[in-house]
């Protein structure tokens, strides 16, 4: 039984983004965890190797929390720090460089956001900020809607991911739009990672089973009861939908089929 | 907070007016405020100074800071 399902996950290739790979193809976000032990044993438990983190001012009367990275061990988790918050691209362009300048990675997941009720990305704004961001050496990954036009203009700008959204973020709907998540992934040869909106496990699993590379989410396994729990759904989910992708699901059939015989019946 | 004799300068450290010392580098600021170098980014009239730069670089009068880290996020 190990055998067997070590030489399917062998099947699998890594997930590659700009140049490095990974096992995982869940990417977690830091945000809204309850404490940050929590936070880190769920992100132990997800098997995530890349996670997300957010650029703001210090605390200078140290009523709140110390940054992030005092509980984060950056052997063991890539940064990928966000631009979340950000309205135009002048503004994702400046927490871009200001999470560069950090040090620790020229990766950015570039959010340019549109609208302060759905959080749906300003497009014109995100492809601006890509085209400059890329031209300075930043390893864009773009969180953008789910439409084609936008995906194959971000890979024409050079990001190094495209990561339409399955719902909006922090909305838990689940995966609204499979068709469109399936024709950007056809379509475009960087990676898809599907950003924001996923709420439970089926989500994630469904969402593998079109066929993209990975998922990015927060939201999902921050709010969830049990964090730590669903960390390890979500995980188990993840690879589970990746590998019913990968071994190819049957046709579907408006009409039953019987799975036993039909002949050697009794008369 | 200070001593009386000290000369002060006022700046703006994330949007608030503060009086520091004169004659700090960042590197002294940044101790002055009793944060960790490692892990903050300074940006200082909308310009990020360097890491390397935080021992060269002063701090003048009027200007404007912002002190950034990473905290958790999507």
């Amino acid at each position: 039984m190990t055998v067997a399902a070590d030489r399917l996950a062998a099947r699998d290739e890594p997930l590659e983004i700009a140049g490095r790979q990974f096992r995982s193809r869940l990417i977690l976000g830091t945000g809204k965890y309850k404490d940050n032990e929590t936070m880190v044993e769920a992100i132990t438990a997800s098997g995530a190797e890349i996670i997300t983190v957010a650029v703001r001012r210090v605390d200078l009367d140290r009523t709140k929390e110390k940054g992030v990275l005092y509980h984060l061990d950056q052997e063991k988790w890539s940064l990928l720090p966000n631009t979340a918050g950000c309205y135009s691209a002048e503004d994702a362009i400046r927490y871009a460089e200001l999470g560069r300048a950090a040090g620790f990675t020229d990766w950015i997941k570039l959010e340019v956001i549109g609208d302060e009720d759905t959080l749906l990305p300003d497009v014109e704004g995100l492809l601006q900020a890509a085209r400059i961001l890329v031209a300075e050496g930043f390893k864009v990954l773009a969180y953008t809607n789910e439409d084609l036009i936008t995906a194959l203009k971000l890979e024409d700008v050079g990001v190094s991911a495209v990561m339409p959204l399955a719902s909006p973020i922090g909305s838990g709907l689940g995966l609204l739009n499979p068709f469109n998540i399936r024709l950007i992934k056809s379509r475009l040869g960087v990676p898809v990672i599907v950003d924001a909106g996923v709420g439970t496990a089926s989500d994630a699993c469904m969402t593998m089973e079109q066929g993209v590379d990975g998922i990015l989410m927060n939201t999902a396994i921050a709010a969830a009861e049990d964090p730590v729990a669903m960390a390890l759904a979500m995980k188990q989910a993840t690879e589970a939908g990746r590998l019913a992708y990968l071994a190819g699901r049957m046709p579907k059939r408006e009409q039953a089929v019987p799975s036993s015989p039909t002949t050697g019946m009794l008369d | 907070m200070s001593e009386s004799n000290e000369a002060m300068i006022t700046i703006t450290i994330n949007g608030e007016e503060r009086g520091v010392p004169v004659g700090l580098t960042i590197g002294g600021l940044l101790a002055h405020l009793d944060l960790h170098e490692r892990l903050v980014v300074v940006e200082r009239n909308r310009e990020i100074i360097r890491r390397e730069d935080f021992g060269e670089v002063g701090v003048d009068a009027g200007d404007a800071f912002e002190l950034v880290h990473f905290v958790g996020g999507g």
